[in-house]
């Protein structure tokens, strides 16, 4: 960082407060936050969901969403104050000095224009240069960004490219007409991580190139690790801490940004069990008469342990679960639990069969019937399969609650009463009092904070050991897989890469789709990205 | 084979095998009469000669699909049959030639009046509700577009015959600037022709632009909420070039289905607005052989309706079609 | 500022809502904020039930009571004068909401019967089920309904049970359709498969796990539904071809006492005698409309994405 920072402040905000109407009130999105950036410089805002980091990115482009309003602070651009200015006098500066690019590329595109027109639009419109000389540059950049055919790519529609493309050919856009600042919203989030490596890395070099001030904003850390040259953390719309990246990753002060790679630090012991549960054997399936969506899967679980299945989207890992569960039945192959043959299809199997396998889903909003209670939801699996009824049954949902570490003030509340931590708890319950020898958790921690997956980790742990239940846990989050297996399962296009205990796994050799997928997952090292770029080349 | 032209065709096909069913189905209608209604229908002139040569004309001697084929075969060279009514009266004299009229020949004149008052409102009420809806969405939530929603809201909630005498009070008896019978005739001059229809026009169109304003607005503020407008905004692009470039190519679809769907309404409400103006169109035909229960006319009439009724949506889906980027430009 | 305590903990996690409220405290909180065009729709709903309920004590004179003068004019023996066989006016109007009414709330009933039945359990089946009712409702609505309507009361007559049966099996298919459509988003989410997964059987997951959750888009559409099969009769019945006399109906009054109208100009209120059934269909279809467009706000908060 150079010497006279102070001189060199871009963009600064000072103690900005944010409202949102909802429920017919308006309240605090984000309450009193200062941000400076300088040229030239990414700052990372870090943060969860709720944290109200996207509201304050776009705030600094003196934007506001419909049915959110400043009400109080500046943000000062040179000697301007975007919150005094009125909407004209705002457009000058949005797509010459600021530009944005947002989290879903695929929706942020017009499906009704070609991409060069929508690269090149802004500074058309603000009449930056002639549209040819435009276009020029828009290849440039196109090539720059490591789109294929940067010639043709443009004359495009946005449905027929790629996502990882898409969201390269909008950090083009963003970069035209040669911003400023550039606001990155999660721009990666929605890509897969092996596609991921590659746009963060074109971002970061197309930025530093041009000199580009730019905030990065995500939740996850690691990435934010490599991008930023200084991070600020944010909760509930305030600033928690904030200082340079190395600084901040070596010596966090707060608790809360310790706590944003809690999960990492989870670190279960492998065991070894020659015993099996579940056996799956060469199962090939489809939906409807498509394509198969696996082939020739052969997964073994050991008894007691936690098999991963790690993969990205369309890897087939959820697709197994489905097959397990009798709700997909396979096109081949055989299922065998217990040492007996699992029949393929969930209605013919018997309720005892169906009790002894239960699922956690992803989504805990989407798992639960929001129209029923606490009781209702953790004592239904009582009364269908053990036949529980009053005293006995609600003495039983209680004892559930506090295995789960909820207690039962909890009996009578709706999922919408609930935190979405709570909420996987009970969907956990809910298995549990079926009394279960294999749960399959389905992504159950991905859409949760990182201090709550924790939590959750933690818990379904705990409950391991003291129940001996055994789990197959799904997911494509590496720090996942590492906190809480036994032995791994990498899955890719349909067929599995490997098995093994997650030693093996996670020392070379390596196959080729293991090496690519682990060495995609972003480390906390400041430096990951550019060893990682160093090392293909 | 390109995905648009498989699209359209799968989507005619479809238009094709709905109008085969609806075409059975109204066909269907005269079969399901009571078994006494060719002795009714026949009154004075009832005799064996008379009931037995009604019921051969009607074709109830032959099997089901045989009469289904010629009835389609005849209706597709506009052949639909004879009216029943007036028939005692020919019946009586010559039962072997019948003397009603054609249903064809009543229907055709009636059918020119009826789209003349349907294309009259449609000229009004289409661009009207459109720029109403619009701008209702563009200006969300101000005085305006809660007054013109509330309005719709009205208008919507009144019945035909309402908005008629409520226009006929104050157009045709207190001011006296328009008759309240809209009696126009084949020789009827295409100005004068106009000017009798006025009214009937006027009240479609009240109703018609309330239905078609509120879904205007409706779709517009969903593709408002897009987040490609947003990135267009944050383009600092002007708010009538967002609109332009950004909102109108994707609305084409939405706006088509609106028209399709409130012409189609359109259609519909033309039957109570004629009764009400004496309008000597198709819907007024269809409800005086209701009452008089002249099948044949009651069937030409429908077929008609649904006809048009299929044609406006299949249009409207055609529209939505070619205009979709994802089908012109495939990967 | 940035207190977090170093040991977690599940049960303090805060969730989005505290206060526990009975049925009743919740009612009164949602009523108290309705907006006045809810309050005014809710005034005009009851009033018409009470009037509908009370008919015969509130008329002045029979429903079909016959009178010397035919037309008379509007006076204090006849507060809206007589129609043009001398039957009080207001009484007819009174027990026109009856039967109006009546008639109107059975057909939606029944279409919802039918139609919501049809669709829930489409949505769950799915398979060749689902694709047989859903074509063939597909064929049903390529048919305009007022049309269909027309044409089956032409072969089978105007009696009120036909009008009802005719026009509830053509409205069941609006029914249809948006009980299929929102059973099918709830029938596809995780806690239905979860259901499955469990072993329940098919009326556990229709009653208990989807209806519950597909309860206020269909309240709102039984208030919609019954506009529009109440305006349907009152128009047949306008028609001619609806509810038949001697009942008291809206539609037919309408019809019966239309040509006053042409005198408008020589006394308004002769002229406004036709009026005032027509009004009165139009004021309660008015009233549903502001109700259920308020419930939609409250149940979805996406009154604007609402067609």
């Amino acid at each position: 960082m150079s010497k006279n920072r102070e001189n060199s402040i871009l963009l600064e905000m000072k103690n900005i407060s944010i409202e949102g109407y909802s429920d017919e009130v308006w309240h605090p999105i984000i309450k009193g936050v200062d941000l400076q950036i300088h040229r030239g410089e990414i700052l990372g805002l870090i943060g969860e969901s709720g944290a109200g980091k996207s509201t304050l990115g776009l705030a600094a482009m003196g934007f506001v969403r419909a049915g959110c309003r400043f009400t109080g602070g500046s943000v000062l651009f040179g000697d301007q104050d975007l919150t005094k200015m009125n909407e004209i006098e705002k457009r000058e500066l949005w797509g010459t000095k600021f530009s944005y690019v947002a989290q879903s590329a695929a929706a942020a595109f017009n499906p009704a224009h070609r991409l060069i027109n929508q690269t090149i639009e802004a500074s058309i419109s603000h009449g930056i240069s002639k549209t040819e000389t435009l276009e020029q540059e828009a290849i440039t950049l196109y090539e720059e960004m490591q789109l294929p055919n940067p010639t043709e790519i443009g004359d495009r529609f946005p449905h027929q490219v790629s996502g990882g493309q898409l969201q390269r050919t909008m950090t083009a856009m963003a970069m035209s007409s040669k911003p400023d600042l550039i606001i990155f919203d999660e721009p990666t989030t929605a890509l897969d991580v092996t596609t991921q490596v590659n746009v963060l890395a074109t971002i970061r070099n197309i930025v530093k190139e041009h000199n580009t001030a730019a905030i990065y904003i995500t939740h996850d850390l690691a990435v934010v690790a490599q991008m930023a040259d200084r991070i600020q953390v944010l909760r509930y719309g305030n600033t928690i801490e904030e200082s340079e990246t190395n600084k901040m990753l070596k010596t966090p002060k707060e608790d809360y940004t310790k706590s944003l790679w809690a999960v990492r630090s989870i670190k279960k012991k492998e065991n070894k069990n020659k015993e099996k549960i579940l056996t799956i054997n060469n199962i090939d399936a489809s939906y409807g008469s498509g394509p198969k969506v696996l082939q020739n899967v052969s997964i073994e679980v050991p008894k007691g342990g936690t098999v991963a299945i790690v993969g990205e989207s369309g890897s087939g890992k959820s697709t197994t679960a489905r097959v397990v569960t009798g709700l997909l039945p396979p096109d081949k192959g055989e299922i065998i639990f217990q040492g007996q043959k699992l029949t393929p299809n969930l209605s013919d199997r018997s309720k005892e069969d169906l009790r002894k396998i239960q699922m956690v889903y992803q989504s805990p909003d989407t798992s639960m019937n929001p129209k029923h209670t606490v009781r209702d939801i953790i004592g239904r699996p009582l009364e269908f399969y053990h036949n529980m009824k009053g005293k006995e049954y609600t003495n039983r949902v209680i004892d559930l609650l506090k295995m789960i570490e909820l207690d039962e003030t909890f009996i009578d509340r709706l999922p919408s009463e609930l935190s979405g931590g709570q909420k996987q708890r009970i969907c956990i319950a809910r298995a549990l009092a079926a009394e279960p020898d294999l749960i399959i958790c389905d992504e159950v921690t991905s859409a949760l904070d990182q201090i709550v997956q924790e939590g959750i980790l933690k818990l379904l742990l705990r409950l391991q050991k003291e129940l001996s239940i055994t789990y197959i846990f799904i997911t494509h989050d590496i720090a996942t897989v590492k906190a809480i297996s036994d032995e791994v399962v990498v899955m890719h296009n349909g067929l599995v890469v490997e098995q093994g205990m997650k030693s093996e796994i996670f020392s070379p050799p390596h196959p080729d789709y293991t090496k690519l997928l682990l060495s995609s997952v972003p480390e906390m090292d400041p430096n990951w990205l550019t060893k990682i770029l160093s090392s293909k080349k | 084979m390109h995905p648009i032209l498989s699209t359209l065709i799968k989507r005619i096909g479809l238009g094709i095998v709905s109008l085969f069913f609806v075409s059975l189905i109204i066909f269907s209608s005269i079969q399901l009469l009571p078994g006494d209604f060719v002795e009714a229908q026949l009154g004075q002139a009832r005799t064996e000669e008379t009931v037995a040569a009604f019921r051969k004309e009607l074709g109830l001697d032959k099997p089901y699909h045989i009469r289904y084929v010629n009835w389609v075969t005849a209706a597709v060279q506009g052949d639909l049959g004879s009216t029943f009514s007036g028939r005692n009266a020919s019946y009586a004299n010559q039962p072997q030639q019948s003397t009603a009229r054609t249903v064809t020949s009543l229907l055709k004149p009636r059918l020119y009046n009826t789209f003349f008052l349907a294309a009259m409102t449609a000229i009004i009420a289409v661009p009207l509700s459109l720029l109403l809806g619009i701008t209702a969405a563009l200006y969300r939530n101000t005085f305006y577009d809660r007054a013109v929603n509330a309005s719709a809201l009205t208008t919507i909630s009144m019945p035909e015959f309402f908005v008629a005498y409520i226009l006929i009070i104050f157009l045709a008896s207190i001011y006296q600037f328009f008759p309240s019978l809209s009696n126009v005739t084949s020789s009827t001059p295409f100005l004068e022709r106009v000017y009798l229809s006025i009214l009937p026009a006027l009240t479609l169109t009240l109703v018609t632009v309330a239905h078609m304003m509120r879904m205007t607005r409706a779709a517009i503020i969903n593709l408002l909420s897009s987040p490609y407008i947003e990135m267009a905004e944050l383009k600092g692009l002007s708010r009538s070039k967002v609109i332009i470039k950004h909102a109108l190519p994707n609305a084409w679809a939405p706006i088509s289905n609106i028209i399709a769907f409130n012409l189609a309404y359109l259609i519909v409400g033309v039957v109570v607005v004629e009764v009400v103006f004496v309008y000597p169109g198709v819907g007024q035909l269809m409800v005086d052989s209701v009452i008089k229960r002249d099948i044949p006319v009651v069937q030409g009439c429908a077929l008609v309706f649904a006809l048009t009724y299929i044609l406006l949506n299949l249009l409207a889906d055609v529209i939505s079609i070619i205009t979709n980027p994802r089908l012109l430009y495939p990967k | 500022m940035s207190k977090v305590d170093n040991q977690y903990s599940a049960k303090d996690e805060v969730a989005s809502v505290f206060i526990k409220r009975t049925f009743l405290q919740r009612t009164f909180i949602t009523l108290k904020k309705a907006p006045f065009t809810a309050w005014l729709g809710m005034t005009i709903i009851v009033f018409y039930l009470f009037v509908a309920l009370f008919a015969p004590l509130i008329a002045p004179y029979g429903e079909a009571e016959i009178f010397k003068t035919p037309y008379a004019p509007w006076d204090e023996v006849h507060i809206f004068g007589t129609d043009r066989l001398g039957r009080d006016i207001l009484s007819r109007l009174i027990y026109g909401a009856r039967n109006t009414m009546g008639i109107a709330i059975l057909t939606t009933l029944l279409a919802f019967l039918i139609g919501g039945g049809l669709g829930l359990l489409s949505a769950i089946l799915r398979g060749w089920v689902d694709q047989l009712l859903a074509r063939f409702v597909d064929v049903l609505m390529a048919i305009p309904s007022l049309i269909f309507a027309l044409m089956l009361l032409s072969i089978f007559g105007s009696t009120a049970l036909n009008l009802i049966i005719i026009i509830a099996v053509l409205d069941s298919t609006r029914v249809f359709r948006l009980s299929r459509a929102v059973g099918m988003n709830v029938a596809v989410m995780e806690y239905v498969e979860a259901a499955k997964l469990r072993g329940e059987k098919i009326g556990w997951i229709m009653g208990r796990e989807i209806l519950p959750n597909i309860l206020p888009p269909l309240v709102a559409e039984f208030g919609l539904r019954f506009c529009y099969v109440f305006l349907m009769i009152a128009s047949l019945s306008f028609l001619g071809v609806g509810i038949q006399p001697p009942t008291a109906d809206w539609g037919s009054m309408v019809r019966e006492t239309g040509e006053l109208i042409q005198y408008a100009q020589y006394d308004i209120t002769a002229a406004l005698t036709p009026i005032l059934p027509a009004a009165a269909i139009g004021i309660l279809t008015i009233g549903v409309n502001f109700v259920v467009d308020w419930f939609l706000y409250l149940t979805s908060g996406l009154k604007d994405e609402q067609k």
